[in-house]
């Protein structure tokens, strides 16, 4: 049995571990380089949840509730890829964020803005054939942590992925087109390589928003490729 | 062209976690044990904002997942061998689950029993990948492939220790006794 392994992504892809500029990592981040693993059975396989894991209202955030949430009320939608373009087709996206006052309905955060009784900011979606997901939500607003003096995060989004395989898996965050927030952000410019900083950031999207309902921002989310060369892997004689 | 990782910040828990998630078979499930550990920082104290994730085969050592060569009829799993747990106060974590069967590795290898582990925390700002493997299987271990790429020196602080109801599995982010990370 041969097996197709994903590609390791660009230098410069992905955040380091060990970002002082970001207080929190200072005693998370391990000190010793990870070890490379050449992928296995177990790395290309991953958890592929089907209908039962998702709700008929889970993709949209402001019917979660007896009313409706205070906000400007947004679409957020686009496609989950691979690295060679592919759609991935039905695999789960969970979504959680901010209500617009910029406050996160936990018990630990203490800014001080008001929770909204109809948002509480969570949702999840399978993609469709074309790997198209789309949700209804409002508009996260920015709000204040301690990483250092005055500091704001933008606006965002956190999106999970899983993919088709344990190696593909994927948290990140969705910002917004424009945010004046970006250049004093230290998770935001963790990201080495300015191309692949940008990726985070949705577009502004005239054409799926609806007219006297809701503005529509396009986020296309790129998991791992494919490499072209299998490899081996074998049963046990049986 | 892949789209970068940022960190799953402090206020995950309403959006990952649910009261079915940390159980990857049901209460009951034949062969059923708890894996608990605790998730510590550089100075050893607890994190309380982490997210742990395990994936794994069944009894029989094949992956619920197209790409396995080899179906199976196990129907234990709830989450097709997946499981996940925040965190507590105290740092703590915990997933019940059955012990899975070695399965393929490379090139005619054959790995022991293990479970596919994954961390995401605030200050983390990828996930963190590691490995747990079981303490009875000195000789599996041994011969695993993939432990056998640790220096032996790192290699206990992949293998879980018995428990009373299961295993106990650390996650040491930094320090002594760091765990091995992998880049996968």
């Amino acid at each position: 049995m041969r097996i197709a392994g994903y590609r390791l992504d660009a230098e410069g892809t992905h955040p380091p571990l060990d970002w002082p500029a970001y207080g929190s990592t200072t005693l998370r981040a391990p000190s010793r380089q990870p070890l490379l693993l050449p992928q296995t059975l177990t790395e290309v396989t991953g958890p592929v949840f089907g209908e039962g894991a998702v709700g008929p209202l889970d993709h949209d955030l402001t019917r979660q509730h007896a009313g409706e949430p205070l906000g400007e009320r947004i679409i957020v939608h686009g496609r989950v890829l691979d690295g060679d373009g592919r759609p991935v087709p039905n695999t789960l996206v969970e979504v959680w964020q901010a209500n617009a006052a910029g406050r996160y309905i936990h018990v630990v955060d203490q800014h001080p803005a008001p929770l909204d009784p109809n948002f509480t900011g969570a949702g999840r979606c399978l993609t469709d054939a074309e790997g198209r997901y789309h949700f209804t939500t409002i508009k996260p607003g920015a709000y204040p942590w301690k990483n250092h003096h005055n500091a704001w995060r933008p606006a965002h989004i956190h999106f999970s992925l899983f993919g088709r395989a344990y190696v593909q898996r994927l948290v990140t965050q969705m910002y917004f087109p424009g945010d004046p927030l970006f250049g004093q952000d230290p998770i935001f410019n963790s990201v080495p390589d300015p191309a692949a900083r940008a990726r985070m950031i949705a577009a502004f999207d005239l054409d799926t928003t609806e007219p006297e309902w809701a503005l529509a921002f396009r986020y296309d989310i790129v998991l791992r490729g494919r490499d072209a060369t299998p490899f081996e892997s074998e049963e046990e004689d049986e | 062209m892949t789209t970068p990782s940022q960190t799953a910040g402090p206020f995950f828990e309403f959006g990952l976690t649910s009261k079915d998630g940390p159980y990857a078979v049901a209460e009951g499930e034949s062969g059923a044990f708890w894996v608990r550990g605790s998730v510590l920082d550089g100075a050893g104290e607890p994190v309380p904002d982490a997210l742990v994730e395990t994936w794994q085969a069944d009894p029989s050592g094949h992956y619920h997942h197209p790409e396995d060569p080899d179906a199976t009829a196990y129907a234990g799993f709830t989450q097709g061998g997946f499981a996940r747990c925040g965190t507590d106060a105290q740092g703590r974590w915990a997933i019940l689950t059955v012990r899975p069967g070695p399965v393929p590795g490379r090139d005619g290898s054959v790995q022991a029993a293990h479970l596919a582990v994954s961390v995401f925390a605030r200050g983390l700002l990828n996930r963190v990948v590691t490995r747990m493997y079981f303490p009875e299987e000195a000789e599996a271990n041994a011969a695993d492939p993939v432990l056998s790429l640790i220096p032996p020196e790192y290699r206990a602080t992949l293998v879980a220790a018995p428990a009373d109801d299961g295993y106990r599995f650390d996650i040491r982010l930094q320090g002594e006794h760091e765990t091995v990370f992998f880049r996968i």
